[in-house]
């Protein structure tokens, strides 16, 4: 037998110069060989300090064995038990900070790669599933009650999944004309292809959760209807949503986009095939400057759709994993950290050129909490042709403003709940993940999804 | 699956009103709100405001002046073909309640909103003058139709080939010279035809509406395409509007940010009909 391996198997990427020219996913995966090698690198502890780490309680070396012994199949069956989107979540819950992080392996060596095998199992089989064949997991009888899950991003996903596995009728709504939210228009291409966000989606559809799109729900159905019609929950899921912006002079400039923007465009309308296969055109020549630590999908789009430099301005943390930072350096983006808008200077027709900004240092305040201020006299002009504005996004709790009963929080804006039952104040209506809570990543919808379908199974039961 | 055109009637060369089935959008919208279409599977997302529905029959109408791409792609739909998505009613409905004396002014292809509002307005108590205008008389649509809903009818083309050769803000400033006192203006159509009636109205201090054709994608508040400023705050016209004190608006930013995509209009525009041919 070959030696074990001690150090992480390293993932294949795709060469930088093909990915300047396309949206093709950067990260290619683990060959079989790879995986194996992989999975042998496993401890098998008895007390598993990934399975510990992780939100949902993947059961890391259970499935890590089933690898090992070449049953694939198996080991996304145990994946699935609990975590309904395998293929996405091994490709960006940030596992350094999470299963990786608990990897007992790592006093020794190198933690154990645990995404990568997971994306491994789940890709695998993600296309080759016969469609025919009946799921596991489905529950084979259909209870009276129903539930009906609003928007359809991890969090909305999830609940869907794991309340129809328990048996009752979900059925999900969505505003956009495709399903995945975040999965959909704001993760690129490039980190998460859009056929494994549908394949994962379809999964779930064939689990038997019935789901509509472009439904608003407040105006083209309300809640108070949902009701009438014969469901007995409403969970809502409906996301973050309104892009924040810096509310600086020149901001409503033409050329100066929110990063929502630049990314719905791109990655749900398609303007990178603009105009032979898609009639949503998205502005991106010249120089393309990002304000913002939420930038970097954005300016790795960008990259990709011709610009010829890209800087990516912010303040003193990148919000993003730390190998999509290396890979944004490696295609060219430059960054300028400790930078601050000032104003935005455009020319006489209305479109942006410059970016006034100002340079910052990290002080600790009076409380002893990090905080940026300008540093007097470090004004600088930085040129622009096109400006996405990263700053994150504030809730959009639309949906409880055109309902009856549900409370939002004045100060946070988001839909009032108790925190360990997601209850609103409306009974049978429940919210989870940023339109109740605030910002949270992918994986925490997820965990959220599912605690949510708990709590709904015994509101139901 | 998609959203079936039930009628298509031809109202100028350029200008159709399609029937769309969409029964969620028909039982809920009201006055001044909008939807948001895409015609096919390459097709972007664009606003329309809705200037009828029949919840009964789960219709909704709307008017559609081939423009661009899209506008071609949907005044070429059949009846029994379809829409790929159409999602609604979006936005706030508009105020419609006795204001009293009000004028209702549309231009071109703004003229069926304008007589959505005039005809509910005139439901609503108030007594209703229209003001409309188009290019030329070829142009002209919905003429009748605000005609027999109004107390008060006025019409004007650009060129003078029918009613007075005038602008429609060049009639709304000779009833205001001429003492006529309004407790509402409103105003439908085209970006520059908005900002002149709001500066025409400024002097004589009349409330005064506009309803924003802003860009948009989403149409829910998630892009912020459609961001203008609003009493010297940025509002999102989905969400916030569409329907804004138009003596608030900034008008300068907003026509320029609405003719952000004028070249690549006129490259898809090319490429549409390329293919066509």
């Amino acid at each position: 037998m070959s030696e074990v391996r001690k150090i992480q198997t390293m993932i294949p990427e795709r060469p930088i110069r093909e990915r300047l020219q396309s949206f093709e996913e950067v990260s290619l995966g683990f060959s079989e060989e790879q995986a194996l090698a992989e999975a042998s690198r496993c401890l098998q502890c008895s007390k598993p300090g990934c399975m510990t780490r992780c939100p949902i309680g993947v059961d890391v070396p259970a499935f890590i064995s089933l690898i090992r012994s070449g049953d694939y199949s198996s080991a996304l069956e145990k994946i699935r038990e609990v975590n309904p989107l395998p293929s996405i979540c091994g490709r960006f819950c940030p596992q350094e900070d999470l299963c990786s992080r608990g990897c007992w392996e790592t006093i020794r060596y190198t933690p154990i790669s645990v995404g990568a095998l997971e994306r491994f199992v789940a890709d695998r089989s993600l296309f080759t599933e016969d469609s025919r064949q009946d799921i596991s997991g489905a529950a084979a009888e259909v209870a009276a009650k129903s539930v009906a899950v609003i928007g359809s991003g991890p969090g909305g996903l999830t609940a869907a999944a794991e309340l129809r596995k328990r048996g009752y009728q979900v059925v999900m709504f969505e505003a956009l004309h495709e399903l995945g939210g975040v999965l959909r228009y704001g993760i690129p291409e490039f980190r998460l292809p859009k056929k494994i966000v549908r394949a994962e989606i379809e999964h779930i559809r064939r689990l038997g959760v019935e789901m509509r799109t472009n439904m608003m729900m407040g105006t083209s159905e309300t809640i108070d209807e949902l009701f009438e019609e014969g469901f007995d929950s409403v969970i809502i899921a409906t996301g973050a949503g309104l892009p924040k912006f810096y509310n600086v002079p020149g901001e409503n400039l033409c050329g100066i986009y929110s990063s929502n923007e630049f990314l719905i465009r791109t990655n749900l309308m398609g303007a990178n095939d603009f105009p032979t296969r898609s009639d949503t055109p998205v502005k991106a020549k010249g120089i393309v400057t990002v304000v913002g630590s939420r930038g970097i999908d954005s300016a790795r789009c960008a990259i990709r759709l011709g610009a010829k430099e890209v800087n990516v301005l912010y303040g003193w943390k990148l919000v993003m994993r730390s190998d999509d930072i290396r890979r944004a350096r490696e295609e060219g983006i430059k960054f300028q950290p400790f930078t601050q808008p000032l104003e935005f200077i455009g020319d006489d027709k209305g479109w942006v050129k410059q970016v006034k900004c100002i340079k910052t240092e990290l002080i600790l305040d009076k409380n002893f909490r990090k905080k940026l201020v300008p540093i007097k006299g470090t004004e600088f002009i930085q040129d622009a042709d096109v400006v996405v504005i990263a700053r994150g996004q504030d809730p959009n709790a639309q949906i409880a403003k055109m309902s009856s009963g549900i409370q939002v929080t004045a100060k946070s804006k988001t839909i009032t709940v108790n925190p360990e039952t997601y209850e609103t104040t409306r009974k049978g209506v429940f919210a989870i993940g940023d339109v109740a809570s605030g910002a949270g990543r992918a994986i925490d919808a997820i965990a959220e999804g599912k605690k949510v379908a708990d709590v709904v199974s015994k509101f139901l039961a | 699956m998609g959203y079936e055109v039930t009628h298509n009637e031809k109202l100028a060369p350029d200008t159709k009103l399609l029937d769309i089935r969409a029964p969620a959008v028909a039982k809920h919208i009201k006055s001044g709100q909008f939807v948001i279409l895409r015609v096919d599977e390459k097709g972007e997302r664009i606003p329309v405001t809705p200037i009828g529905w029949d919840s009964k029959e789960g219709t909704i109408s709307v008017v559609i002046k081939e423009i661009g791409v899209t506008t071609r792609k949907l005044c070429a739909l059949q009846v029994g073909e379809e829409v790929r998505d159409l999602v609604g009613p979006l936005g706030n409905p508009g105020e419609v309640k006795l204001f009293g004396k009000v004028c209702v002014i549309g231009g071109g292809v703004g003229i069926p909103v304008a007589y959505e509002r005039a005809k509910v307005l005139k439901e609503a108590g108030n007594e209703v003058t229209a003001i409309i205008g188009a290019r030329s008389a070829d142009l002209l649509v919905y003429e009748e139709q605000v005609r027999k809903v109004v107390d008060h009818f006025e019409l004007v083309t650009d060129d003078g080939s029918k009613g007075k050769k005038a602008f429609v803000t060049d009639a709304l400033r000779n009833l205001l010279e001429s003492g006529e006192k309004y407790d509402l203006v409103y105003a439908a159509g085209p970006g520059i035809m908005l900002k002149t009636v709001s500066e025409t109205t400024r002097p004589y201090n009349v409330r005064t509406i506009v309803s924003l054709n802003s860009l948009m994608i989403d149409g829910t508040g998630m892009c912020g395409g459609c961001r203008v400023t609003v009493g010297g705050e940025t509002k999102f016209t989905c969400v916030h509007g569409p329907e804004f004190d138009a003596h608030l608006v900034d008008f300068k930013e907003w026509l320029s940010r609405l003719n952000t995509y004028l070249t690549e209009e006129r490259q898809g525009t090319n490429e549409y009909e390329r293919v066509r041919v």
